[in-house]
């Protein structure tokens, strides 16, 4: 794993990068993954401001997180992972 | 003979499930919950070609797992009532997303229709549909519609009957999940075949193997036998070692690769993808600095609209019931003792146009709330407000039925219809009465100037206000760490693209919701009132004691001789360590018809009738019997105490439960005369 894995939480607003793994119970990945979070897919951070929840867009629709949700959505680079 | 047939209609939240479905039946609807859950149902019907069809609409869901109630009774619904057809709405112009709800109704080979909607925004977003080819690819008919534009019903009507002419037993399409997962799936499905013959009758073997390797909690829990739990276990235990994922990530993952195949070659897209329009106006609404200012603009607009504005309406509707119950009493003689026109007159009418003069607020106040929903403001307004109220352990959206609280209890626990999720849900309507609606405040206005100086009786009301708001944030906190204990509720919303509503979709809307509020008025609260009305009415005082007395007078004394009167005095041993007297007690319960009750029936107990001028008598009856900290103690128990039937009635309407509505009725009570009794007690040490 020598790419640089880091949490959604810390993703800037404007910044793409790619799902890599969800850290969390059952019931919420379910979730997230009907929600298009799958690992690979390519998400844009559109909001990040504190406090407050976290505006990622993924698959074309908008969706709204919980800050603790974003710590635990683990992303890595798009360029990197795409080489 | 006409042939019937039912229709599931499915869909992501945000697809335009609500407004195919209106397209569909029209105002033909029929609103309820499904049995023993807090989730709404609404059917609907039509008749087409000879075939009368009802339409079920199912909780908007990305999925059919066990994870929420929502999702569950989708899912069991489709199984166990086995729908003739099952329409999957699906935003045309977000069909990856959408289509992973469709690929889970493929896996359980339900009859499938889908309906491509809003295909005019795809259309304008330079998407086109190989229709025909996709269609096959997903073993479905699809259908282009626009529901808010009434496009494509006649076609999709078609398609259904087409579908349900079908056998049910056709196989769609099979979803494949990679030769790995494909060779588990095929060990465990041997062994339930074998093992589990009562679940297999139920649903198809290779269904069960996918949802055990997905850890579904509802299924899992229903296998009785060993060696599939082994099986089972084994299973994820060498997937997991391949993928260094859990199984459940792999199989979603193979849904969307499903998707995407179909999807390649048939879907073209012409135009870069953007949400131009809707991300400008949420550059403003989700704003660090705007977004709470506009929120709490457009809550003083619900607010005004629902109460400053439904005042109008509200005192003509009074008007009439006044008229009404005056041209009643006419029939019969001036003075007469009547019994019917006692039971007309106080009873029926009182009672029935107390809670009728409420639908203005209602319709007024689901006017605001459908306009909100249907722009896709109601999403933001969760996102402003969901730091505050996460602390609290509540949805953002819950905001909204507690700001209606401090006008009516009746129409905010009708409001928590917006919050999807049902313990949520549970968790606001619980504590909704705490929040000080407006016909407490008639109480708070008879006492406060009478017992208070001038300057205290601003900060006092204050006070009352912000502690049944403090018990409000406590109660919801026991709630959650008690009844509904173990819930986090993962905050993930879709923020949909801002949309104009149509009139058509909102005056449904309305209408719904004023319709079931009459329907309730009419039969339960109608039988309370009566009874209210015979416990307050009877027995009656000896004539003899009611001769050459004054009007007053004669109220008072065959309010004292009824069963209210009897029982408020029966109780006042419980009482009087709050400080209340029997004529205290007697004016609580007739206030459980409604809180303003309260202050007439002081009014007839203490002889003064009701004008204004009376009020000040009143007032100083109040101050010659009772120490401000009686008072004090009347507000806080009028307060906390359940406001009135009808609240308790739309309770259990809305949570399809007496368990609840009398959970709440009790909870609160019992929460009333402990506080009060606190209060009174340690306030006599220092008073």
């Amino acid at each position: 794993m020598e790419i640089s894995h880091r949490p959604l939480s810390g993703v800037k607003a404007g910044e793409k990068v790619r799902l890599v793994y969800i850290d969390a119970g059952h019931g919420l990945r379910g979730r997230l993954v009907a929600m298009g979070l799958v690992p690979g897919t390519i998400l844009t951070v559109i909001n990040n401001n504190r406090p407050g929840p976290f505006v990622i867009s993924v698959k074309n629709t908008k969706v709204m997180l919980g800050r603790g949700m974003a710590n635990k959505i683990i992303v890595s680079d798009t360029e990197v992972q795409n080489k | 003979m006409e042939k019937k047939i039912t229709v599931a209609i499915a869909g992501n939240p945000n697809s335009g499930k609500t407004s195919i479905f209106n397209m569909l039946t029209g105002a033909r609807q029929h609103v309820g919950n499904y049995p023993g859950v807090t989730v709404e149902k609404k059917e609907g019907f039509s008749k087409y070609k000879g075939c009368e069809i009802t339409f079920v609409d199912l909780p908007g869901t990305y999925s059919l797992t066990a994870y929420s109630v929502e999702e569950l009774v989708a899912r069991n619904f489709i199984i166990d009532e086995r729908p003739d057809v099952v329409v999957d709405i699906v935003d045309a112009s977000n069909i990856e997303r959408n289509l992973y709800l469709a690929t889970q109704l493929i896996e359980i080979n339900a009859p499938l229709v889908l309906a491509f909607n809003m295909s005019d925004i795809a259309e304008q977003r330079g998407l086109t549909f190989d229709i025909e080819q996709l269609s096959e690819l997903l073993g479905a008919a699809i259908v282009l519609t626009v529901g808010n534009k009434a496009k494509g019903k006649e076609q999709l009507l078609e398609a259904i009957i087409k579908t349900a002419e079908k056998n049910r037993k056709r196989r769609g399409p099979k979803i494949h999940y990679g030769t790995e997962i494909e060779d588990e799936l095929a060990k465990i499905e041997q062994i339930i075949k074998d093992a589990e013959k009562e679940l297999t009758a139920r649903y198809s073997a290779r269904w069960l193997a996918v949802k055990l390797l997905e850890q579904d909690s509802e299924i899992v829990s229903k296998i009785k036998d060993n060696s599939v739990i082994s099986a089972t276990a084994e299973s994820i235990e060498h997937l997991k070692n391949i993928f260094r994922d859990e199984p459940e990530i792999m199989i979603a993952d193979r849904r969307y690769g499903f998707i995407s195949g179909a999807c390649q070659e048939t879907i073209k897209s012409t135009v870069e993808l953007r949400h131009s329009i809707s991300d400008l106006v949420d550059s403003v609404v989700i704003n660090r600095i705007l977004g709470l200012p506009l929120f709490l603009l457009l809550m003083f607009l619900t607010f005004f609209l629902t109460f400053k504005l439904g005042k109008f309406p509200m005192e003509a509707l009074e008007l009439f019931f006044n008229r009404l119950s005056i041209t009643v009493a006419g029939f019969w003689q001036q003075g007469s003792e009547s019994w019917l026109k006692s039971l007309l007159v106080d009873g029926v009418i009182s009672g029935v146009g107390g809670v009728v003069v409420f639908l203005p607020n209602i319709l007024l106040l689901f006017l605001a709330i459908a306009f909100l929903e249907d722009t896709g403001y109601m999403a933001r307004a969760a996102f402003v407000m969901d730091s505050l109220m996460h602390k609290i352990g509540l949805h953002g959206k819950s905001f909204i039925p507690m700001l209606i609280g401090f006008g009516c209890s009746v129409p905010a626990i009708m409001a928590t219809r917006i919050l999807e999720n049902r313990r949520n849900r549970l968790t606001t309507i619980l504590v909704l009465p705490l929040f000080s609606c407006g016909a407490r405040l008639t109480i708070y206005a008879l006492f406060i100037p009478a017992f208070f100086p001038e300057k205290w009786q601003g900060p006092m009301l204050w006070l009352i206000y912000l502690i049944g708001i403090a018990l409000a944030v406590i109660c919801v906190k026991l709630l959650r760490l008690t009844v509904f204990r173990g819930e986090t509720i993962p905050f993930v919303m879709e923020l949909p693209p801002y949309r104009v509503p149509t009139f058509k979709s909102i005056s449904i809307h309305m209408w719904q919701r004023g319709w079931l509020f009459l329907k309730k008025a009419g039969t339960i609260i109608l039988a309370i009132s009566i009874i209210l009305w015979a416990a307050m009415s009877f027995p009656k005082p000896n004539e003899k004691l009611l001769k050459d007395v004054s009007p007053e007078k004669a109220q008072q004394l065959k309010l004292q001789s009824s069963i209210i009167g009897s029982v408020g005095k029966a109780i006042e041993p419980a009482l009087r360590p709050l400080g209340f007297d029997w004529k205290i007690g007697t004016a609580l319960i007739g206030a459980t018809a409604a809180k303003e009750v309260f202050v007439s029936q002081l009014s007839i107990i203490y002889a003064v009738g009701e004008s204004e001028k009376s009020r000040h008598t009143l007032r100083e009856k109040l101050q010659a019997n009772y120490t401000p900290l009686t008072a004090f103690c009347v507000m806080l128990f009028c307060l906390i105490s359940t406001p009135c039937i009808a609240t308790t009635i739309i309770t259990r309407q809305e949570t399809g439960s007496w368990f609840w509505a009398l959970f709440q009725f009790a909870a609160l009570t019992i929460m009333a005369y402990v506080i009060t009794l606190i209060v009174y007690q340690l306030g006599s040490l220092f008073f």
